[in-house]
């Protein structure tokens, strides 16, 4: 799963720059982010609420094409949806006419490939979803449901995971659940994961490292590494240093959403900022 | 492309598939009698044939007790008589009367469900042809028989075509409501494994339009079977609606009821028929 060169990113964001041609105008959203991404790590991006991330993120699974900038996956320019690119939308995102199985194996139809069955099998039983195939959507918790959702994000066996809040929707302890599994499941996999979320002790407690976007246009304003060794106990969350790793992070983006606007507005026009 | 592409939100509030279009309250709703009581035991059997007996039997009664004539309000004992008798008289009328229904609605039907599919996805077009639609739907199509019969004759044809008229519009409008529920995070999730825009919408669209295509489709064959038994009471010599006129004509009334009772039950059946396959595949929206 490593490319090898330790030197060369995974995932390579350069300059990426991306305009939405709204109704009411054009909207700056990410003004040249430029980010790297190694193999095998995870990277988790906070910020203000509408700085960028998700734009980030679906210009990283190629669904979102840059205005300007590039991409890259191991050093190839991104056009479009990539196979080694996995995605975790909000919310799940399951298929609520399709029982379980069905949506893990809608991927494989869409390709027209035969779906991995020991694979699949292999991470059902990770994520404790055994015997659950033939359940539909809405008989799922929502914890349950982002399970399988990341269960049919991992059965193509992407290199990457980007994952767009997974787990905003969860209650608090779903959630150190959900956390603790997605440890458990790089562990297994060492895919590269990228993570958007909005709690900084989700990102710590995940990430090797924490990237902080700044208020939109969205560019990287700092960048944290957590140096705790793998596997993380929810421990280490009560420790003086997360402490005061939240606190600096929590502050970083506070100073992000006040800070005067106008003094870094780039040449392109904003015209609308959405709330 | 750049340009094209919308913010990413997913706000619960826009999730429009799970937070309503309005038509879950609907009259029409495949769920309404899902979530309604459904029958569950045979003591509740027992209850609803009891209460049927009772009121039947009541009306029969009455009917009896005030010499009611017949020509007025014919008892039910005389009208199942008459259904039982004069069965085999009217069974190839039923038997006109559906040709034209499944022929009508078949057309109807393939082109209101090919019209909204292509429609929906150029909402420019969609905005202008509107009013026609809504033009169609609202028009009661049986107004224009007497000019299909002048044009075609006494035939099935201008039955069929106004069957067709009544059908098609209720179908695709109904339709076209359900594949206008884009889920941007669904199509979203099928792109990202480079899903053409034909793969879109066989496993995005199609299926999520599904429930609304079911109720176009309940709608449009109701309304084609009014408009079938309509179009047989204005002219031509055959069918469920030209006994009625006949019937009535002739003041025999039980016979008359008894024609009126097949076609509720044609009714009834038409809404089972939907209501079984909603079940069957679209209850995930329940």
């Amino acid at each position: 799963m490593n490319t090898g060169d330790a030197k060369k990113p995974k995932l390579g964001v350069q300059a990426a720059t991306k305009i939405y041609h709204t109704a009411s105008g054009d909207l700056l959203a990410l003004d040249r982010c430029s980010l790297d991404v190694s193999a095998n790590e995870i990277v988790s991006i906070v910020g203000p609420s509408g700085c960028g991330k998700t734009t980030l993120l679906w210009s990283m699974s190629g669904l979102h094409s840059l205005t300007s900038g590039e991409i890259r996956l191991d050093g190839k320019a991104i056009t479009g949806p990539h196979p080694d690119i996995g995605i975790v939308f909000q919310e799940a995102n399951l298929l609520p006419w399709r029982n379980l199985d069905a949506n893990i194996r809608f991927p494989f139809e869409i390709k027209g490939e035969k779906p991995d069955r020991a694979w699949i099998a292999h991470l059902l039983n990770r994520v404790g979803l055994d015997g659950f195939g033939g359940k539909f959507p809405r008989e799922l918790s929502g914890g349950m449901q982002q399970r399988a959702a990341i269960v049919r994000a991992l059965a193509l066996k992407p290199s990457v995971l980007l994952m767009d809040e997974p787990f905003g929707a969860l209650d608090s302890f779903t959630r150190e659940e959900m956390n603790r599994l997605v440890e458990e499941i790089w562990l297994d996999t060492k895919t590269t994961i990228v993570f958007i979320t909005h709690s900084i002790e989700e990102a710590i407690f995940l990430s090797d490292r924490v990237v902080v976007l700044s208020a939109r246009p969205g560019r990287v304003a700092k960048e944290y590494r957590v140096p705790f060794a793998r596997p993380r106990s929810l421990e280490i969350m009560a420790t003086k240093e997360v402490f005061d790793l939240t606190n600096r992070i929590k502050m970083d983006i506070v100073g992000e959403r006040t800070r005067p606007k106008a003094a870094e507005r780039p040449s392109a026009e904003i015209v609308r900022i959405r709330p | 492309m750049s340009g094209g592409d919308a913010i990413p939100e997913f706000s619960k509030s826009k999730s429009g598939a799970k937070s309503g279009d309005g038509h879950e309250v609907s009259l029409t709703n495949l769920s309404a009698f899902a979530s309604g009581p459904g029958i569950k035991s045979g003591k509740e059997v027992a209850a609803i044939l009891a209460v049927a007996v009772i009121i039947i039997g009541g009306i029969e009664l009455a009917l009896r007790l005030f010499h009611v004539p017949l020509y007025i309000m014919p008892p039910p004992s005389s009208i199942a008589y008459a259904l039982f008798d004069e069965f085999p008289l009217i069974a190839p009328h039923l038997g006109y009367t559906l040709v034209e229904l499944v022929s009508g609605f078949t057309i109807g039907a393939i082109i209101g469900l090919v019209l909204a599919a292509v429609i929906t996805q150029f909402p420019f077009a969609e905005k202008i042809v509107a009013p026609y639609i809504l033009l169609l739907v609202t028009t009661p199509m049986l107004a224009l028989v007497p000019l299909l019969i002048l044009r075609f004759g006494f035939g099935y044809t201008p039955r069929i075509i106004a069957v067709a008229l009544a059908a098609g519009p209720m179908v695709m409008i109904n339709a076209a409501t359900g594949f206008r529920r884009v889920d941007s995070a669904k199509i979203a999730l099928a792109r990202s494994y480079g899903a053409s825009t034909l793969q879109i919408f066989w496993k995005i669209r199609a299926p999520m339009a599904l429930p609304m295509i079911l109720v176009g489709l309940m709608i449009g064959a109701i309304f084609g079977l009014l408009t079938a038994v309509g179009a047989e009471m204005v002219g031509g010599g055959f069918g469920l609606g030209n006994r009625l006129t006949t019937y009535s004509s002739m003041i025999q009334m039980p016979q008359f009821f008894a024609v009126v009772l097949i076609l509720s039950t044609l009714g009834i059946l038409i809404y089972v028929l939907f209501f079984l396959i909603g079940k069957k595949w679209a209850s995930w929206e329940a």
